[in-house]
């Protein structure tokens, strides 16, 4: 697999915020790749250096190949789909999509043309001439997502673009930019605080935290293997444990991460002080402590749900505690 | 004391029954001094042109004909006209090409303190008289003034010389000359463009000129096609004010530039001492009719599509 962004030490400082620090990164040709982390982690200053609206304080980016920090935004082969989408309020759905074409200079026919099929493939082939006020929230991220592919970028740039939809809409867009991915064959680079989003969509995730990558793998390794941590809490929140307790439990002194769904009420086990309970419809989160450690687990469907202030006993499979070193 | 509050809170739950009775005690005040006042006046002068005057009494005829307007259309007239509307378009472009960068910069760059200095520095010169900057402008263009000064001491006299031989926009000096007009106009509404025009760009998104960079456009481009468009309210916002303001103007021409008159001029003289209120009337007319022709184009052209 050729290289389709690679970052060697890229760092995006202001002043003392440090935005972006010493990021390490190679994106494969083709590859669905997610960058996930909270608010100002650093996710959407990387794509914004891929981009080229930012420029990196120090270290190297490659696109394809070519050293970029050099390159204006408007020589290079990506293209972005904005998170508020960005869309030319005084131009028509065509002429949004087509304006990529008509700055490089295409003919009105044949820029038309093009812009009507790339609607077409976003299932907006009769919307050409109406304004984007004119479009619903899910019409316009189509729009967005047309214009941005019609230049026939080599990598699309996603920014948050569906954080603005409400999660019906959300869910049939996931699937539908998945199918897209695949059947352009294009890289598709995604920005998301989502991790559930992250994980349905992505071949591969970076999770941010305060402007470093702090693991980079599989939607499974993520999730299953964090190694550190804040990936545990933030992907899936799972129950961390503190290096104490998980070593009266096995003997090693480490980090431990324990999803909440892997925890069940049982006959044997530990004895549980349960503070709260909701219901979340496929099933019941039930938070408690375990010898003054702060735990969650869900109760699906059909058990029965202890109440607050009860004394319960839950236990795990040993196989589903996993144990992050301690740094 | 409890009547009085009972009284108010009734009159509060009055109001909040009938919101339209609310809207009505708002509106009335304003739509009488609007209607009455300021429109009414304004007609009651517009009526005048359809007047005419006996040329040998001097007595105004008040009887309805056209005979006024068909006056504007004699040489005389009809180049002041000219004059004018030429003038205000020069001030417009040259307010807007010179107000462009200014409000640009203030509403993508400035921040806090710097803001502050844009504001000011646009504001501030509205604070003092426009008679006393008028004035000012008048010695600074004048043989004697600085500017005549400077180009001597940089030895380009002979440049302002040469352009000062050009006719039309020439003249003796440049405290006489049409360019002097144009630069004063030109000093004094170029506030009235600055800011609509930095409101309109501080709406544009800034996302909105990076998707056009992302697209491909070089920076020319993105002005072109996304900036300026977006702008153009704002521009011709500004555009109405300094259009407008120019053709009616009658002062700046009177004190500097050539002696050649303006509408402003010639509707003064006209209803002053020569006493012909009907053309005054009907040159008062010119620049209404040239606004409303100017704004039915603007309209068409798709100027307001981004508001």
């Amino acid at each position: 697999m050729n290289s389709a962004i690679r970052f060697s030490g890229v760092s995006r400082h202001y002043g003392a915020v440090k935005a972006v620090d010493d990021v390490n990164l190679d994106i494969a040709e083709g590859e669905f790749f997610a960058m996930l982390g909270p608010s100002g982690s650093g996710k959407t200053t990387s794509l914004r250096l891929i981009a080229g609206f930012e420029r990196p304080t120090a270290g190297e980016i490659h696109i394809y190949g070519e050293e970029a920090q050099s390159i204006p935004p408007y020589k290079r082969p990506v293209n972005t789909v904005f998170q508020d989408y960005a869309l030319f309020p005084h131009l028509n759905v065509r002429d949004n999509v087509a304006y990529g074409l008509m700055v490089a200079g295409v003919g009105k026919k044949q820029r038309a043309k093009s812009a009507d099929e790339t609607l077409e493939m976003v299932a907006l082939g009769a919307y050409g001439d109406r304004k984007p006020s004119e479009l619903s929230g899910g019409q316009r991220q189509r729009v967005a997502l047309a214009r941005a592919l019609v230049n026939k970028p080599k990598a699309l740039l996603l920014d948050e673009p569906l954080g603005a939809l409400d999660l019906k809409l959300r869910e049939q867009m996931q699937e539908e930019l998945k199918s897209l991915q695949r059947s352009l064959g294009i890289t598709f680079i995604f920005v998301t605080h989502d991790q559930s989003e992250a994980l349905s969509m992505a071949d591969r995730v970076a999770v941010f935290n305060n402007g470093r990558i702090v693991q980079i793998g599989t939607p499974e390794d993520i999730y299953y293997r964090p190694q550190q941590p804040f990936v545990a809490d933030f992907v899936g929140s799972s129950n961390v444990l503190p290096p104490e307790f998980v070593a009266k439990l096995t003997g090693k002194t480490a980090h431990g991460s324990l999803r909440p769904e892997a925890v069940h009420l049982s006959e044997t086990g530990h004895a549980a002080q349960i503070k709260s309970v909701s219901f979340l419809g496929t099933a019941t989160r039930v938070s408690m402590t375990i010898q003054g450690v702060a735990m969650t687990m869900l109760v699906p469907k059909g058990a029965v749900i202890p109440k607050a202030g009860d004394t319960a006993t839950v236990s795990w499979a040993d196989d589903d505690l996993h144990l992050m070193a301690v740094q | 004391m409890s009547r009085h509050t009972n009284a108010a809170v009734s009159l509060s739950d009055l109001l909040w029954r009938r919101p339209n009775l609310l809207l009505l005690i708002l509106i009335l005040p304003p739509a009488l001094w609007l209607g009455i006042i300021y429109l009414g006046s304004l007609f009651a002068l517009l009526a005048q042109s359809f007047f005419s005057i006996d040329e040998f009494s001097g007595v105004i005829q008040y009887e309805l004909t056209l005979k006024t307007y068909g006056e504007l259309f004699r040489p005389a007239n009809f180049d002041i006209i000219v004059r004018t509307v030429v003038m205000a378009g020069a001030v417009t472009i040259g307010a807007a090409v010179v107000g462009f960068p200014v409000a640009y910069y203030a509403a993508r760059y400035a921040r806090g303190k710097w803001k502050a200095i844009f504001y000011l520095g646009v504001m501030m010169p509205l604070w003092s008289s426009y008679l006393v900057k008028v004035y000012s402008w008048k010695l600074i263009l004048a043989k004697e003034g600085i500017l005549n000064w400077l180009f001597e001491t940089l030895h380009l006299g002979w440049l302002l010389n040469a352009y000062l031989a050009i006719p039309i926009i020439g003249g003796n000096s440049l405290s006489v000359s049409s360019t002097g007009t144009f630069l004063v106009f030109l000093y004094v509404w170029i506030p009235f463009m600055i800011l609509p025009i930095q409101a309109s760009l501080e709406r544009v998104p800034h996302t909105m000129l990076e998707a056009s960079g992302d697209l491909g456009a070089r920076p020319y481009q993105t002005f072109l096609h996304v900036l300026l468009p977006l702008a153009l309210p704002g521009v011709i916002a500004g555009s109405i004010f300094t259009f407008s303001l120019t053709l009616g103007d009658y002062i700046i021409p009177q004190i500097v530039g050539s002696s050649r008159r303006f509408i402003g001029q010639a509707v003064y003289a006209y209803q002053g001492t020569a006493g012909n209120i009907p053309l005054a009337a009907a040159f008062a007319v010119v620049p209404i009719v040239l606004m409303a022709f100017y704004l039915w184009i603007a309209k068409r052209k798709g100027a307001f599509d981004a508001l």
